[in-house]
């Protein structure tokens, strides 16, 4: 728990430090032309207030004793990892294959792999899910979701629709 | 007299067909994400948003109050039947409803909670809508200085009255500030925070983003994690026998339900309190003032009754200070004060003058809200019974899903989606390590407003530093802001010069800094 908060603290510093080098590059201080605090400023120094309280953080940590609860158990943080994989692999799908694919995918994934479910579950919930995307989202709202190579195959589903 | 008029316009809007069905709608899906373990108010709010661009603005402010409203409600139902509350808000709940039903009145103690929480939601309506116009009025005079000073004050309640770790939240303050000003500079024009030259920072990052990311894909994760035990439902047997004899227990309990309510409207206008201290606080009342207090946490149907009503009316009480001054009061309504801006409104007492059907036609529509809520709560609690047995992966897969595509579909760009993965993971990690997320997204929504006003007063006053302590009401705020702002240092100090008294063999204090 105590390295979990250390290891937090320090990338909220390093964090702090990039807004910061941002930041600097526009009028931190006091901006002669307006009469106010530049554009900079707001932004630099609100990331060095979150540096030094972060920094108090760590500072706070070495003077704790040292708790024995844990940050992660590894029966329970690997579901969570493997969801967040499958997450990132769907999103980056999404922009080649289109949001179709990758999100009927990323349900099989998740329903009957990860979640044991059965055959019946698992195909109602990806079909009706998309098909409900594409009526509310497109149809309805206007709003295309991402295609990809899938392009091609909703043009006859546009003209019937639009 | 003329606010009755004003509110007998807005039920016009507000009981038009459309928008019955609307609260309708919204009650009945606030009630079944309420009723899940794991989402709130918050977090139906954050996925559904996206989806409102479907109907125009007032009937959507209606829609996600009433999804509001009705998650109030539904957070009870998993805290009686799972014995795990729904929403933090709901965490009072448990203590007393999960021995209700395990002594097999189950049912009972749904009614219990869906008449308190009417009873509750019914008296801060009241109250919000005696409060709603002075409070907007006195708001008009609000110069830049003054709204900087409540912003400030705003986020100073979260130091002094959060109850987290003063350094942490003063960390996620900042962050949320710091994430509000990338994209155009307000004033300058000019890109600041442009981070590896990426083009989707220069429209900045929308509170959508970081809402989605935080409750709804961090939430998930939070829910995979805690939750990988299936959860006893307690089967809830409803009889009309056992719904009269609900509410004679009940109407004895007026007392214990009033209290509630006041205090939790006046507790839920506070930014960093809200509807899970209110009803905490609540029950404590309820339990010191009973005559058997020894009975409570062993089914007591008044500790049922008194946090559902503190919770209800604390969501009532944390919408007026977002309506009038344009300050939420708790994460939801910075969401709801996010999706008017959104919508192309501007929240704020002018928001009375220019908009008084969006106004009214939302204020009239929590009476809507609350009446149909317990109705729809008490007719469907089989249902929920029901619902509740549903496997969390299907949830979970549904939520992501919609995560997802809601995210994307405001601005149309994969790099709003990639920024909700990247928030939901931060979320999830800085949530575990106890930083509280409410002042981030809170943050978020308020920083434009903080920095805008600020550098418009000083450029007002040329530069002029004192001109937020020259006003009277500014320096009021700022001298309360001040006031929170040394509230845990204050405590920490007696803390600490009590615990030396107690042991003067100088064992190290526990509970560390504040």
């Amino acid at each position: 728990m105590l390295a979990a908060d250390r290891i937090i603290a320090i990338a909220i510093i390093a964090m702090s430090l990039y807004f910061m080098t941002h930041a600097a590059t526009l009028p931190i201080g006091w901006s002669g032309e307006t009469g106010g605090p530049g554009a900079g400023a707001f932004p630099f120094w609100l990331s060095l207030v979150m540096a030094l309280s972060a920094l108090g953080i760590l500072a706070r940590s070495f003077m704790k004793e040292p708790t024995h609860g844990r940050f992660f158990h590894d029966r329970a943080v690997r579901p969570v990892v493997a969801v967040t994989l499958a997450l990132f692999c769907a999103i980056a799908l999404m922009p080649l294959v289109g949001a179709y694919v990758a999100l009927v995918l990323f349900m099989l994934w998740y329903l009957r792999i990860f979640g044991g479910h059965g055959w019946v579950l698992t195909s109602i919930l990806t079909i009706a899910t998309p098909v409900f995307l594409f009526f509310f989202f497109e149809v309805t709202l206007k709003i295309l979701l991402p295609k990809g190579w899938t392009e091609p195959f909703f043009i006859p589903l546009y003209s019937k629709f639009f | 007299m003329e606010i009755l008029t004003l509110l007998g316009d807005g039920f016009a809007t507000s009981l038009s067909p459309v928008n019955l069905m609307i609260v309708l709608l919204g009650v009945t899906a606030g009630l079944f994400i309420g009723a899940m373990p794991g989402l709130g108010s918050v977090n139906g709010v954050a996925i559904v948003l996206p989806l409102t661009f479907i109907v125009p603005p007032s009937s959507a402010i209606i829609l996600l109050a009433a999804i509001y409203y009705g998650a109030m409600y539904g957070g009870a139902i998993s805290s009686v039947l799972l014995g795990i509350p729904g929403a933090s808000t709901a965490v009072a709940t448990t203590f007393d409803g999960r021995p209700m039903a395990q002594q097999g009145k189950a049912g009972l103690a749904l009614i219990a909670a869906a008449v308190a929480s009417f009873v509750g939601g019914t008296i801060s309506v009241i109250l919000f809508t005696v409060f709603a116009v002075p409070l907007a009025d006195l708001a008009l005079a609000f110069g830049p200085a003054e709204e900087f000073a409540l912003v400030l004050l705003a986020f100073t309640t979260f130091v002094g009255l959060g109850g987290d770790d003063v350094l942490k939240t003063i960390i996620m303050i900042c962050l949320g500030l710091v994430l509000s000003s990338v994209g155009l500079d307000l004033i300058s024009g000019q890109p600041r925070l442009i981070f590896f030259d990426q083009p989707g920072f220069y429209s900045g990052i929308s509170f959508l983003v970081l809402a989605i990311g935080v409750y709804g894909v961090g939430e998930v994760l939070f829910t995979i994690e805690t939750s990988h035990k299936r959860q006893q439902v307690t089967p809830a047997r409803l009889s009309l026998r056992e719904l009269v004899e609900g509410m004679k227990a009940m109407a004895r309990l007026w007392k214990t339900m009033s209290v509630g309510s006041f205090l939790g409207f006046f507790v839920g206008m506070l930014p960093a309190a809200g509807a899970t201290p209110a009803s905490l606080m609540a029950y404590g009342i309820a339990k010191s003032t009973s005559k058997h207090p020894e009975t409570f946490g062993k089914g007591n149907i008044e500790g049922v009754a008194a946090p559902e009503t503190a919770n209800n009316a604390a969501s009532t009480g944390s919408l007026l200070p977002m309506l009038t001054l344009g300050i939420p009061g708790s994460p939801t309504t910075a969401l709801l004060l996010g999706g008017m801006v959104m919508w192309g409104l501007v929240p704020g007492p002018m928001l009375f003058i220019e908009q008084p059907d969006f106004v009214w036609g939302l204020i009239s529509s929590l009476y809507t809200a609350n009446f149909a809520a317990v109705v729809i709560n008490i007719a469907l609690i089989p249902l929920f019974v029901w619902a509740l047995r549903m496997p969390f992966t299907v949830l979970c897969t549904l939520v992501l899903v919609l995560c997802i595509v809601g995210g994307y579909a405001p601005s149309q760009k994969m790099h709003d989606v990639w920024l909700i993965l990247g928030f939901g993971v931060v979320g999830y990690l800085l949530r575990k390590a106890d930083y509280p997320l409410a002042p981030l997204v809170l943050a978020l929504v308020l920083g434009p407003l903080m920095e805008k006003s600020f550098r418009q007063t000083l450029i007002a006053e040329q530069g002029n530093m004192f001109a937020f302590v020259e006003r009277p009401l500014s320096g009021l705020f700022l001298a309360i802001a001040a006031f929170f702002f040394v509230l845990p240092l204050v405590n920490a100090l007696r803390h600490r010069l009590a615990n030396r008294k107690l042991a003067p063999d100088g064992l190290p204090p526990s509970g560390g800094a504040a």
